[in-house]
């Protein structure tokens, strides 16, 4: 009864929404139109997406989004986005465009229109005290590797590698107990710990491991226009980007660790 | 056992209650190792918090000002902090003090996240055991403490043979109630890390979204192994349990 009467409110609840949205294809007319090119990006996500000392949201993505504009001879406007809202600022149509370090599941193809290819990937690795010299992943059989309760990789690395996951409630304490020595390593998204390998407070730590359990990030417009102009044309950028190198060009550019994932687009679409 | 095992797959795919537990082999092992632990946990901090009981309302009669004020100061300062603030100011405050060097050259505590939560959950349990004990003292009457001094008793030999054995058959309903509320509290242990079973429990039900089976399994072992602890109390107090003597 419960499970009818929720699958009835989204349905509903869909319904409004695409009774609301504006008729397809609109997207890239409008941005022609008008000459600004509206792209939600993250703002709290070093080295992605961030403030710079004077404000201005700087980053790996609002790069791609500058590129963007520039194809279509357009002024850009980046619009701060967070994950729980930056699925709504598309369908609401508050941005043309979505690049905002998002992870591509099945859900979510159904909710916005994920463009393919990926523009890029990340898994999990491990921050590692440097003493510990790891190479590979099966060393850490029977060390105590720290993580944050409820991820979803911890019984993967539990069970594949036989590593000896101590889950803490919060990031703050797994680093709190990280850095007390409590584990060797700190089990986590890879793109987390850039920018703290970046800190001196962490200069004893390194991240030696190749990254696992790769997901692809999406960059993702209105779901009505995937399979339009819209969509085509940013999946054409995409694809461009990965075959000129672009991608892997502002990774180094930001001081990113060169992803695997990146360097296999470029070789394919070479 | 396998079939027994193989039954609760069966009982999943045909009405939905995943119990992984029973037929996933990494499960099982991880939720029986969580059980243990937590079996040991409660056991170490039963006996400690006892032991600490005794000792403290010993203690509280001392002849020395110092000895009094302190085990005093020890008993308000852990009564009235929350458990579970303890347990962190334990393990990662002062366990950041408490580093040595190993084998491999790498700074480890000196004391492991059990360890802490042993130490911790015994002093918080010991604390209210040792004004538990101070009741059951205080209600032996004067006049037999008397009688034992007369007798040529020394204070603590009197403490161990005669006041003791009276407090503690005074005493067990209420130390009953502490104990039976320590064996609840030794789940906060999974907020750092030690892997006894509310944590299993937790890791099992993010990794295969069966939160509601989890529940409930937790429910039934808690009231089972609670409910085990009131009987043996039970039994204990009847078996002690002197015919004719009623305090008053």
């Amino acid at each position: 009864m419960l499970q009818r009467l929720i699958t009835t409110g989204v349905g509903l609840l869909t319904g409004i929404l695409v009774a609301a949205a504006p008729a397809a294809g609109q997207t890239l007319d409008k941005i022609k139109q008008r000459g600004v090119l509206v792209v939600g990006s993250k703002a709290d996500y070093k080295p992605f997406g961030f403030r710079d000392p004077a404000g201005n949201i700087v980053g790996f993505e609002p790069d791609l989004a500058r590129d963007v504009a520039e194809r279509l001879s357009a002024r850009l406007e980046l619009e701060p986005a967070v994950s729980s809202n930056r699925m709504q600022f598309l369908q609401q149509g508050k941005i043309d465009l979505m690049i905002a370090t998002m992870n591509v599941t099945p859900e979510r193809r159904q909710t916005v229109g994920i463009v393919d290819p990926s523009y890029y990937a990340s898994g999990v690795n491990v921050l590692a005290i440097r003493k510990a010299a790891f190479k590979k992943w099966e060393e850490l059989k029977e060390q105590k590797i720290c993580a944050i309760q409820g991820a979803w990789y911890n019984k993967t690395v539990a069970e594949k590698y036989g590593a000896e996951i101590v889950a803490f409630k919060g990031q703050t304490e797994a680093e709190a107990a990280l850095l007390q020595g409590n584990c060797v390593g700190w089990l986590y998204d890879d793109t987390a710990f850039i920018e703290r390998l970046g800190d001196p407070k962490w200069a004893s730590f390194e991240m030696p491991l190749e990254t696992i359990l790769v997901e692809p990030w999406g960059i993702a417009v209105k779901i009505e226009e995937r399979d339009g102009a819209w969509g085509q044309f940013i999946s054409k950028t995409i694809t461009d980007w990965h075959r000129s190198g672009k991608l892997i060009e502002l990774e180094a550019k930001w001081k990113i660790p060169p992803s695997a994932f990146l360097k296999k687009m470029h070789d394919e679409t070479k | 056992m396998d079939a027994v095992w193989e039954w609760f797959r069966v009982l999943h795919a045909t009405t939905g209650i995943k119990l992984t537990i029973f037929y996933d082999a990494f499960d099982r092992a991880r939720f029986f190792n969580g059980f243990l632990t937590s079996l040991r946990l409660m056991a170490l901090c039963l006996l400690c918090s006892v032991v600490i009981g005794i000792i403290g309302a010993w203690l509280q009669g001392a002849r020395s000002r110092f000895v009094r004020a302190t085990t005093q100061a020890y008993i308000q300062f852990v009564r009235n902090t929350p458990p579970l603030v303890q347990l962190y100011f334990f393990y990662f405050a002062l366990g950041a003090y408490l580093r040595h060097t190993n084998a491999a050259g790498l700074e480890v505590p000196i004391v492991s996240n059990f360890v802490w939560a042993v130490i911790c959950l015994s002093l918080y349990a010991g604390a209210f055991n040792v004004e538990i004990f101070r009741a059951g003292i205080e209600a032996v009457p004067r006049e037999t403490l008397e009688a034992a001094e007369a007798l040529g008793y020394s204070r603590l030999k009197a403490y161990l043979h005669v006041v003791l054995p009276l407090a503690l058959r005074i005493s067990l309903p209420a130390l009953n109630n502490n104990l039976v509320n320590l064996v609840k509290t030794t789940t906060i242990a999974y907020a750092i890390a030690v892997p006894e079973m509310l944590y299993v429990a937790n890791q099992i039900w993010s990794d295969e979204l069966n939160v509601a089976e989890m529940m409930n399994v937790l429910l039934v072992v808690y009231v089972s192994l609670v409910g085990i602890l009131v009987y043996a109390m039970g039994r204990w107090e009847r078996s002690m349990r002197i015919p004719g003597y009623t305090p008053t």
